[in-house]
């Protein structure tokens, strides 16, 4: 394993190179959209300069081009979580739409009244508003697997409320308010055990670490492009093949079909099936460039360098008199969420935005998490290849500024 | 940027540590929550009312320091002012807080209240500063609803 030239990875980011606030930047809200790199910056703007059509329709070269770049940018993905084949690689949105995709389109068709959808305390309201809604719509149950003090899911709480109602098994593989990194492949396991569809949110698992769908166990994998250096708009949806084919269609409309008379609509098989309309072609082969950027970086690398700067600001953190870090799992990857004194959080962001530091400060989408560790807010700090140990100092002594203006 | 402390004036910082009339009125003739969804600030204003002038006003609630602290400063703003006068000092605090950058703010008749003309400068927390007062607009026209800033 060859360790990251943080610095040198961080020239690659051209954004990276301005001033906000007369100050250098210091992004370390990756968490929340990363920056994207010259690799997919330059593969997006030469796919709209010289192959951009339409997918899947015309005969002209163009189409045939931009066709193949699509089709070559889900073959991208498949390797990046080794599925089996790129035909359970399904191109969405982003996490969000994966996770509502599943909800409706297998879930919603299946939950009677008495089953049950289980998820985690630390979900993203992504991985828990699309489960309370379809619960709504069927008369199913919602059930929670409540986390500790330290923001670890209490696995023998968890395996408790598994039982031969769960139908639904949905948690993300990390916290994107904790960090925390669920056990996965555990747990997905014991939900097997149960019969349950198991259901993972990765949206902050793919920009951290080696993903791999079918060591995992799970059913359903969803993740963003935007999280992972690629463009915002694109993020991909893993299904098992079995469970996929076996899914009802989503959206209708042009793509997802395989024959259609005025009376009736025979569909496409998937991936096609649930990709109704013209796709963001562009963020495929973004999200392509981010895949092959990344992936050459050796994951394993960016795990350590990630887990090293980690390590470094609790620490740093730590040590500042008032600082209390929120989440401090067993393992933990890419986040740490963090609270100074009883400032607000949104003071500490626009304190530390006025130094050139950008974090994220609130609730993270997470307002369950926030209600466990009675906290209204949080401002957190995320990170991403380019990140270095000096910026981590830059936070410090922006919170260190923060304390000496609320004094 | 101007200079945080531009934002952070003593005034504010004061409000903040040490808010004043907070809790609620045991016998309110006018109530209303306000809530910012985007930052989960909260709070609840009760006024005494008569006779077309605000007698008390008193709220609860967390938020930052700048919705606290404007929070604050309205309870004392307002009280022994009639209403008419209460939505007048609205108007004239919402038109110093989003005079454009680059343009003088008109903090005449603000007292105290000048000190968060500084959120102008930044633009997302121009939202933590009005909450209170649009919550002040609903408690005076009966609203049921809780407002929000969104």
């Amino acid at each position: 394993m060859t360790p990251l030239d943080p610095t040198a990875l961080a020239r690659q980011f051209p954004i990276l190179s301005r001033q906000v606030h007369g100050k250098p930047l210091v992004y370390l809200d990756s968490a929340a959209s990363s920056q994207k790199p010259e690799a997919v910056l330059d593969a997006v703007d030469a796919y709209y300069r010289t192959s951009h059509a339409n997918v899947h329709r015309g005969v002209h070269t163009l189409a045939e081009e931009a066709t193949a770049a699509y089709e070559a940018a889900r073959e991208s993905v498949r390797r990046f979580v080794n599925a089996e084949s790129a035909r359970e690689i399904v191109f969405v949105r982003g996490t969000t739409e994966g996770l509502n995709l599943v909800a409706q389109a297998w879930a919603r068709p299946r939950l009677r009244p008495g089953d049950e959808v289980l998820v985690t305390e630390l979900e993203h309201h992504s991985n828990l508003v699309p489960w309370q809604m379809v619960c709504e719509q069927t008369g199913a149950s919602l059930v929670v697997a409540p986390i500790d003090a330290r923001g670890d899911v209490i696995q023998d709480e968890y395996a408790r409320k598994l039982s031969g109602r769960t139908r639904v098994v949905a948690l993300a593989h990390v916290s994107n308010a904790l960090g925390t990194v669920n056990p996965v492949a555990e747990m997905a396991a014991l939900a097997k055990r149960r019969g349950a569809l198991v259901v993972v949110d990765g949206a902050q698992g793919v920009p951290h670490m080696r993903v791999d769908v079918r060591a995992l166990g799970c059913d359903f994998y969803a993740f963003s492009g935007h999280k992972m250096y690629a463009p915002t708009g694109i993020g991909a949806l893993y299904g098992r093949a079995e469970v996929l084919a076996a899914t009802e269609p989503w959206q209708g409309g042009g793509s997802m079909i395989a024959n259609v008379t005025l009376a009736k609509t025979e569909f496409a098989k998937p991936p096609e099936r649930f990709e109704a309309g013209t796709p963001d072609i562009a963020g495929a082969v973004g999200l392509h460039a981010a895949i092959d950027w990344l992936t050459a970086l050796d994951l394993a690398a960016v795990y350590a360098h990630e887990a090293d700067l980690l390590t470094y600001a609790t620490a740093k953190l730590g040590e500042i008199a008032g600082v209390r870090i929120i989440g401090t799992a067993r393992e933990r990857a890419g986040v740490v969420s963090f609270v100074v004194g009883d400032v607000h959080a949104h003071d500490v962001g626009t304190i530390l935005d006025g130094e050139g530091i950008a974090v994220r400060a609130g609730h993270h989408c997470a307002q369950p998490v926030m209600e466990h560790f009675d906290v209204p807010a949080t401002a957190r700090a995320s990170f991403a290849v380019h990140n270095t140990r000096a910026d981590v100092d830059r936070l410090a002594a922006g919170v260190r500024r923060v304390l000496e203006i609320f004094g | 940027m101007s200079d945080l402390r531009d934002l952070y004036q003593e005034v504010i910082l004061d409000h903040t540590k040490h808010p004043r009339n907070f809790g609620a009125l045991e016998h309110p003739t006018h109530r209303a929550s306000g809530r910012n969804p985007l930052c989960g600030d909260q709070l609840v204003l009760t006024l005494d009312v008569l006779g077309g002038r605000v007698r008390d006003a008193r709220f609860a609630g967390k938020g930052c320091a700048i919705s606290t602290a404007s929070a604050s400063l309205l309870t004392e703003a307002v009280k022994g002012h009639t209403t008419g006068e209460a939505h007048e000092l609205f108007q004239r605090f919402h038109r110093a807080v989003t005079t454009p950058t680059g343009e003088e703010p008109d903090v005449s008749g603000l007292g105290k209240l000048a000190a968060l003309a500084g959120v102008r400068e930044f633009p997302v927390r121009v939202k933590c500063a009005s909450l209170a007062w649009h919550t002040l607009e609903a408690a005076l026209a009966g609203a049921s609803e809780p407002v929000t800033t969104e």
